[in-house]
């Protein structure tokens, strides 16, 4: 049983040490395709587990929880380790072509790895201290991933990301210091049973904002989100794709999970303050897109947009609203990273992301543009693509909820969204190339060429699949959503019996005395 | 900088502390020690050699680029927690061999708690050499 938890993690890990040991070689590269499938296989596996047979638990080292190290699967953490795997087989197939061989050299492949590691990890554990390590694991690979290469501009957004991302770990540092204190205890099904029933609430409230804050600067919330364009357009293109898919949508777990299991006292306080950070998400995201001329920066920004919808769906909690959450953030990943895949092909034919400086993709590469306009559309919310039922059941959830502002903000966000992927369209794909390049794609090796569309074309595929069948990925969100209104599957699996034989355990003690 | 003093005494210095970092190594079993404290110990080593007669001696002694130790570390201390799968038991579960154990002793235990242990040892001996050989040869 606890295997099927464990799997995911190890063989990033050991497809790391594989990696690194051969990084001399072209071998390394091929060493993590084969890694990243297997993971998939794997996240297969735990997700027909999870459906099969609901909220799935683990104990390593055989140490009952809530002492030991718990690893836990409910639908959310099961749908997210897939969708993970997803995106680092298409990232490290891409990467047998983006990668140059000094990043190689340098062991581009092992903190690839690492990385989705510390990702899988954080989604798993079902323990908040081990919650704080592999967001370290995480964070520590992604700055070496950062800076390799070490150009003036990629040091520039490494250390705005280093410095307030260590901002953001002492505060959740402190936060799980604080809350063991309180309860004795950091495992999440535990701290579920025991916040609630501790005297001192508004201290609870307290280390919950610290915790929000902490998870906010990790999702990019307003008005914590500004190390994101920084740092973002900078590293190699595989890699900003998995930055933009996977590690701001880690926070956006985090915050999911925190605020459905734990913090859920307050919410009057708590939720209205992430109902507005929400709002503002979008906007300001929005916004700043719309102020950019290069073609990864107007991306960037737009992951800001975009995480506000997830939290505003999250700020709800109404159950539709969480359903929302969470089909966004599954859409959101594969469309995300698909776009930054997309600009690496484009900056690889036209020589630059600077749009003043490219064009021309549509007439010589119709391939290229067909594969941007899938998933530009979808960002955009269009029918009938994945984005159009993540954003229709979100606002649909805020209307409900007469939620009116935030539901007018979130359509407007989705026009501005549109905006900005017609001024992308316009100016790199549409106007011809002012220096009269011709950037087809046959002009690169047919290897490379393969290399770089079939990510791009498999991740398409899956967001028109989302879009045209939306019904079995509706229906898995509510019943996603549904284990996180209510959680006590997840308590009790976690704790199990024998955390009833426990306190029958020590009533017999207490009767003694 | 050349000194005859801090070359003569480093000789001494890293023989000791590699020894005294295995010593550490196995003490952690059940007393205070243990492959982290022990991988210090072991880089300290290392470290007073750069010093004393240079970067270039020390990745000599060592053999293997330290970042490859650091590697195979996290591989052998994953390997580990991996074999509690023969023995259907979770991840990381300790899997013990009393070798010559009777009623009353036992015996020599061997266990994949202390291959855990090694592999932390050599993780932590190789990231702090990469990181110190690494700032030597910049200055």
């Amino acid at each position: 049983m606890s295997w099927v938890l464990s799997i995911p993690l190890a063989i990033p890990f050991l497809t790391a040490v594989a990696c690194y040991l051969t990084r001399d070689t072209p071998r390394a590269a091929w060493i993590s395709v084969a890694g990243s499938a297997l993971l998939l296989a794997a996240s297969a596996v735990l997700m027909a587990q999870v459906l099969a047979e609901g909220v799935i638990a683990g104990q390593m080292g055989g140490w009952r929880a809530p002492f030991g190290i718990t690893l836990v699967a409910d639908l959310l953490s099961a749908v997210m380790v897939v969708i993970t795997a997803i995106t680092a087989l298409a990232v490290a197939v891409y990467a047998l072509a983006d990668v140059s061989a000094v990043q190689e050299r340098m062991g581009y492949h092992a903190l690839f790895q690492v990385l989705i590691a510390g990702v899988t990890g954080a989604f798993l554990t079902g323990d908040l201290f081990n919650l704080y390590v592999w967001f370290e694991v995480m964070l520590i690979a992604s700055f070496g991933l950062l800076v390799l290469g070490g150009t003036r501009e990629q040091l520039d957004g490494g250390i705005k990301y280093v410095t307030l991302n260590l901002v953001s770990t002492i505060l959740f540092l402190s936060g799980v210091g604080l809350l063991y204190g309180m309860t004795g205890t950091l495992n999440m099904a535990d701290l579920a049973v025991t916040v609630p029933r501790l005297e001192n609430q508004a201290l609870v409230t307290v280390v919950a904002m610290m915790f929000m804050i902490a998870f906010g600067v990790k999702a990019a919330l307003f008005p914590l989100f500004f190390w994101l364009p920084a740092a973002y357009h900078t590293p190699a293109f595989s890699v900003s794709a998995v930055f933009a898919g996977l590690l701001t949508k880690v926070g956006v777990y985090a915050l999911i999970r925190m605020f459905t299991l734990v913090f859920t006292g307050d919410t009057e306080f708590t939720h209205t303050i992430l109902l507005w950070v929400a709002g503002f998400t979008m906007v300001t995201g929005v916004l700043g897109a719309a102020a950019q001329q290069d073609f990864r920066k107007i991306l960037s920004f737009h992951i800001v947009s975009q995480i506000g919808y997830m939290i505003l769906g999250l700020a709800l909690l109404t159950p539709l609203a969480i359903v929302g959450a969470v089909f966004y953030l599954v859409h959101h990943i594969i469309v995300k990273a698909n776009l930054f895949l997309v600009s690496g092909v484009a900056n690889r034919l036209t020589g630059s992301t600077e749009l003043g400086r490219i064009g021309g993709l549509y007439a010589s590469a119709p391939l290229l543009a067909v594969l941007f306009l899938i998933p530009a559309f979808s960002l955009a919310g269009f029918p009938p693509l994945s984005g159009f039922w993540a954003k229709y059941v979100v606002v649909k959830a805020s209307l409900d909820a007469e939620a009116w502002v935030l539901a007018a903000a979130a359509l407007v966000v989705g026009a501005l969204t549109i905006y900005s992927m017609t001024k992308i369209w316009a100016e790199a794909f549409w106007k011809p190339h002012p220096e009269g390049h011709a950037p087809v794609l046959s002009a690169l090796p047919a290897r490379d060429r393969l290399a770089l569309v079939t990510p791009i074309a498999a991740l398409a595929v899956l967001t028109c699949v989302i879009g045209l069948a939306p019904e079995p990925f509706v229906q898995f969100a509510e019943r996603s959503a549904a284990q996180l209104i209510d959680p006590s599957d997840y308590v009790a699996t976690v704790l199990g019996a024998d955390a009833a034989e426990g306190a029958a355990r020590i009533a017999a003690l207490e009767a003694r005395e | 900088m050349k000194s005859v003093i801090v070359e003569s005494g480093a000789r001494f210095l890293v023989a000791l502390l590699l020894v005294f970092s295995v010593y550490m190594l196995l003490r952690g079993h059940n007393l205070p020690g243990g492959g982290f404290i022990g991988g210090l110990v072991g880089a300290v080593g290392f470290v007073i050699q750069a010093i004393a007669c240079g970067t270039e001696s020390a990745r000599k002694a060592l053999r293997v680029d330290p970042s490859n130790i650091a590697m195979a570390g996290l591989g052998i201390a994953l390997l580990a927690g991996l074999f509690a799968a023969l023995f259907g038991d979770a991840l990381f579960t300790g899997q013990w061999l009393f070798i010559g154990a009777t009623e009353d002793s036992k015996g020599l235990p061997l266990s994949t708690v202390l291959v855990f242990d090694i592999g932390v040892y050599l993780v932590v001996m190789g990231a702090i050499l990469t990181l110190v050989f690494a700032l030597e040869e910049e200055a």
